[in-house]
């Protein structure tokens, strides 16, 4: 490294912030893009595991609510592709890398939404999870992406408001319903223990060293267990790992999550990563004249 | 085209920056902006400026030290020590 890149590297672990036009390592910029522009992806992605309850989601109030989060999470990846594009990667550059399946999105978004009851899991347990990550990234080296992560923040705490009020109005219903959210539940632990990434050391994590990320992977796996086992466990469920406790010393014990499952599924190998991303094809393919026609005639 | 949106978030507030969106023209770049930054009510009102509308400065020289238009232009401890010495009043302050 040079001596300028010393020094950018001590002024961001020592807090420092940087700004878009500020001067930045090469290195710097390639990780900031690679790392937001999979969260844009996985807002995108996010969305298509809840798209398909929309129609059958029970009542009209959860069909407009949960119509309200998929914009929410569309808008999201908005913001976060303004981010990646003022650091040089256009909006439909990672849009074609992400539907040709170059780029990667989260793990949880490859997997299928069998029943009402996974809607709930997710809107509770997997904006739970992502949250945790998201609010590290208040503390993010890159500002512009630590100033959008305030909204996002606010709108994903609506989220598990949302979620938590369908996962509560199943549990007082009845034992068929009770019966629904276990299962769900026990469908997405795996995935859920295995979103935080794995555990390696925050100082041999790139992220970490050039503090666009505020905290470790295990760590965060930690603050998920102790905010939403003891709420999970008071509404009567449980969890699938008997392995699962908490140490006297306030260390949450579990099973190792299945790290190759978590692999094999980001690389574009998940239960509906190729039928999700043909329609993301479809949609694009689909809409490619209004850019080409409506988009250069408004300019 | 990037605008900047700046939104109030009560009457009365100052306006601070939300973000940017792509848009081709003012009208589209509105209607982004209503949807990005104006949905569940967090705003009163947006600013939507064309990115090449803002002027950034971001240098301060201060070539004639002119410290009297600053706060550290008035070191009144040291002197404040001083003047109660003078009166003899700094032991009563300290009991």
């Amino acid at each position: 490294m040079s001596a300028r890149e010393d020094e950018f590297l001590e002024y961001v672990q020592s807090g420092g912030q940087v700004e878009t036009t500020d001067w930045m390592p090469d290195d710097y910029r390639a990780k900031l893009i690679k790392f937001i522009e999979m969260h844009g992806n996985s807002e995108l992605m996010g969305v298509l595991p809840e798209r398909e309850w929309i129609l059958r989601a029970p009542t009209l109030q959860r069909k407009l609510a949960l119509t309200a989060k998929v914009q929410d999470e569309v808008g999201h990846s908005q913001l976060i592709y303004r981010v990646v594009s003022d650091l040089g990667k256009p909006r439909e550059h990672c849009l074609d890398d992400l539907i040709s399946g170059k780029s990667k999105f989260h793990n949880v978004f490859h997997y299928p939404t069998k029943t009402w009851g996974d809607v709930g899991v997710i809107a509770w347990l997997v904006d739970a999870a992502a949250i945790i990550s998201q609010k590290a990234l208040l503390k993010c080296s890159y500002a512009p992406y630590a100033r959008i992560m305030k909204k996002i923040c606010w709108e994903e705490s609506f989220h598990i408001l949302h979620g938590r009020d369908v996962i509560l109005t199943m549990m007082n219903g009845t034992d068929a319903q009770r019966e629904l959210v276990q299962e769900a539940l026990d469908r997405w632990w795996g995935p859920l223990m295995q979103f935080h990434g794995n555990p390696i050391p925050a100082e041999d994590d790139p992220m970490y060293i050039w503090r666009i990320k505020s905290q470790g992977n295990g760590e965060a796996r930690q603050q998920f267990l102790d905010g939403y086992v003891p709420q999970i466990w008071e509404l009567g469920l449980t969890v699938s790992d008997p392995k699962l406790r908490k140490n006297d010393d306030g260390v949450w014990e579990f099973s190792e999550p299945d790290w190759d499952e978590l692999k094999h599924v980001v690389t574009g190998h998940g239960p509906k990563t190729e039928e999700r991303l043909g329609l993301r094809r479809t949609t694009r393919g689909e809409t490619e004249w209004v850019r080409r026609v409506v988009l250069p005639e408004a300019a | 085209m990037i605008y900047e949106v700046f939104r109030q978030e009560r009457k009365g507030q100052a306006f601070a920056h939300a973000g940017s969106v792509e848009a081709p023209n003012e009208e589209f770049a509105e209607w982004y902006a209503r949807e990005e930054f104006g949905r569940r009510g967090e705003s009163v009102a947006l600013w939507v400026v064309p990115r090449e509308a803002v002027h950034e400065i971001d240098e301060f020289v201060d070539e004639l030290g002119r410290n009297y238009h600053r706060v550290d232009g008035y070191p009144l401890k040291e002197k404040l020590k001083q003047a109660r010495e003078r009166a003899g009043t700094s032991a009563d302050r300290r009991s």
